[in-house]
């Protein structure tokens, strides 16, 4: 029988406010599994303000500090200079920001964190549009998807625009580590993680977080959605260490990308034309990752 | 105690340093620059032993300094004009989360159109953010009052944090004597931060969190309660750095030569050295005219202006700001303190010295004239150029 090598410890308690099958709240889960007790959490205004309990409660067993939605790279420099200024070792800082909080508002922030080499760790967890507020499309939000500020209808298929590459843009900042991450590859992410936690300097999480109402399936598909996102190439597993691209979960035959798409209700008005287009901008994104990974191996 | 030559940006910067600031961060903008080169001269020759973050603006500056202070460190940023308005957001986080920051603010006025010259409109601006604020007259007193607001905002029942601003140009760059502290005074005026509502890093608790309505009352409440003992604490505070400093802050609306005047004026800045000056050549023509320093705009000096008003004195307040639609910002203050004395004095809202216009001791002269001889309209654009109606699109561009 094959060994679990996630951790035991629960640090994300039961009694939080997750919606039933939220990703969000297992990527907290799984990122705090993996870094243990002795880390200090700091998240902007996001599905997190709301999940991680409403005072005078908390949900997780580590400290939380509430920052703006557009600081969560300011808070992680702040809180890691009080911790170095005042000589309390052996502590995680980490930024647990959403999409919209990261590749739109927050991307300032973000880039000026990784750009003064704070040593923390980011994680972006990525619901692929601003759920919190009501499901309006972020910079994250693939293309074609419904939003509610993407109507379907008329002339309108949803969002136009391609998803921001946040990945490409963390790595032209070169940290020490980025990483994707699925919450439905719970082991990958979790190893991905303790990885991270051992290294000094900034470091990037990109994790895919279904989102049953924002994505329009039914709570108990979270996992089997997310499977298919890496498994049909969408979202690939893969990471960047000192610029050297790895992926993690390597898929030789992978699905059709209509297996993912025609789970989801946001996708429901594409027409065979459409899925065949997103299809092949999946293979096409997919082709240029491998060709980073053997260009920098 | 020695005495250097400062300009009010090294005055901020041996401040924090005297301070022992644990962490500075802080994003360039003239005329603030040099507080922060200062600043990083002295992280990098060991001077002071201070976490420095190079942020990226001012908005991340204030947030790395908000979450430095909720885990316990004493921080330090510096501002003025467009990155004190681009901080606006976080002033709100930093008296909510209730960590006790002091920001220097190089007052300048804000654009459109562009100025870099002093102009309180930036701080002005911030009236409302729960942040204590001090106007400083001299680098001396920029100085001073940076340590005695680290210790006010320190102290336990207060938790808020301090802007302590200064005319651009006129105390940034301009250099004076400044007789610096001894750091073991300071040491002992100013004591390591306590821990009473910072952020334990081995204990899971959430600090900002999510209220209902069942809570936020009380969340502004306990800041305003806060402001409350912050102008209840001051007198002591001060008292403490007399013993220890030597040196007199005058509290929050200092006076001079009130008692038996006709009319007061009510300065902030570097106004005051000229409107000083004014009052010594009018009193020795015989005219009896006053002054009082509103040193700290908030918390506002409600009492100690009702205390002026019972001088039974006329009362002008020049601002350097204008509040749109009512008054200057200072002068709608004063007018809501004395609503209530009996007899209420009569208060003029003089607006001068905007964008770097100077105030000179004939536009001094002419405020007290207009105080003692005329009654006048509520609100006096004092040193406008353009008279009014005349300020036409073609007259402001052309």
């Amino acid at each position: 029988m094959a060994k679990l090598t996630i951790p035991a410890e629960e640090l994300l308690r039961s009694g939080h406010s997750a919606c039933p099958g939220c990703g969000a709240a297992l990527a907290m889960r799984y990122v705090l599994k993996a870094l243990g007790p002795e880390t200090i959490v700091t998240v902007p205004a996001s599905c997190w303000t709301v999940i991680g309990t409403p005072y005078p409660t908390t949900a997780l067993d580590v400290p939380m500090l509430d920052n703006p939605i557009e600081a969560t790279g300011a808070s992680v420099s702040g809180l890691r200079a009080a911790l170095d200024a005042l000589g309390q070792k052996g502590l995680t800082v980490v930024g647990f920001a959403g999409d919209g909080g990261t590749v739109d508002i927050g991307l300032q922030s973000l880039s000026g964190m990784l750009e003064r080499g704070t040593d923390a760790i980011y994680v972006m967890y990525d619901n692929e549009a601003y759920m919190n507020t009501g499901i309006q499309r972020s910079g994250s939000t693939p293309s074609l998807a419904w939003t509610t500020t993407t109507p379907v209808g008329g002339a309108s298929r949803g969002k136009l625009e391609p998803k921001k590459d946040i990945m490409a843009i963390v790595a032209a900042h070169h940290p020490v580590y980025a990483a994707t991450g699925n919450i439905a590859f719970p082991e990958d992410l979790i190893k991905k993680v303790a990885k991270a936690k051992a290294l000094s300097g900034p470091r990037f999480f990109h994790v895919l977080a279904p989102c049953p109402p924002g994505w329009r399936y039914d709570a108990e598909r979270t996992i089997e959605v997310g499977r298919l996102a890496t498994d049909t190439h969408l979202f690939p597993l893969y990471e960047v260490e000192n610029d050297r691209y790895r992926i993690t979960r390597r898929i030789e035959r992978p699905k059709p990308v209509a297996d993912y798409l025609r789970l989801q209700g946001r996708f429901d008005h594409l027409r065979v034309e459409e899925v065949a287009s997103l299809q092949e901008a999946v293979e096409a994104r997919y082709r240029r990752l491998l060709a980073l990974e053997s260009a920098s191996a | 105690m020695a005495r250097e030559v400062l300009s009010g940006d090294y005055a901020q910067s041996y401040a924090a340093k005297l301070a022992r600031v644990d962490v500075v961060a802080a994003y360039p903008i003239t005329p603030q620059t040099s507080i922060v080169e200062k600043l990083a001269d002295l992280v990098v020759t060991g001077a002071l032993r201070a976490q420095y973050i190079k942020v990226e603006s001012e908005h991340s500056a204030l947030q790395a300094c908000v979450s430095a202070s909720a885990l316990g460190a004493r921080a330090y940023t510096a501002t003025s004009s467009q990155g004190l308005l681009l901080m606006h957001e976080l002033l709100h986080w930093a008296s909510g989360m209730r960590t006790p920051v002091v920001m220097g603010v190089a007052n300048r006025a804000v654009a459109a159109p562009w100025s870099i010259d002093v102009d309180h409109a930036d701080s002005m601006s911030q009236r409302d953010t729960g942040w204590i604020q001090f106007y400083a007259e001299s680098n001396q007193e920029v100085l001073d009052t940076v340590l005695a607001a680290f210790r006010l905002s320190e102290d336990e029942a207060v938790r808020l944090p301090s802007m302590v601003a200064m005319d651009a140009f006129y105390l940034t760059h301009t250099v004076e004597p400044v007789d610096v502290p001894e750091q073991a005074d300071v040491d002992r005026f100013l004591p390591p931060r306590s821990k009473v509502g910072t952020l334990d890093p081995h204990r899971p608790t959430r600090l900002g969190s999510f209220t209902s309505p069942e809570h936020y009352t009380e969340f502004r409440h306990a800041v305003a309660s806060a402001s409350k003992a912050a102008a209840q604490l001051a007198p002591t505070v001060e008292e403490e750095y007399a013993r220890i400093v030597g040196r007199d802050l005058g509290g929050p609306l200092p006076r001079y030569l009130t008692d038996d005047a006709d009319a007061i004026l009510v300065t902030m800045g570097t106004a005051t050295t000229t409107a000083r000056s004014t009052v010594d050549a009018l009193r020795a023509e015989g005219r009896k005219v006053g002054l009082a320093k509103l040193r700290r705009f908030r918390p506002f000096p409600s009492e100690e202006v009702r205390a002026l008003g019972r001088t039974g004195a006329r009362i002008g307040v020049l601002d350097r700001s204008f509040t749109y639609g009512a008054a200057g910002a200072a002068a709608t203050e004063v007018m809501a303190a004395l609503y209530a004395a009996s007899p209420r004095p009569l208060v003029r809202s003089f607006v001068a010295g905007l964008g770097g216009r100077d105030i000179t001791p004939a536009l001094v002269r002419s405020l007290y004239r207009h105080l003692l001889e005329e009654e006048g309209p509520e609100v006096v654009w004092a040193d406008l150029k353009v008279p009014p109606g005349e300020a036409t699109a073609e007259a402001l561009h052309g």
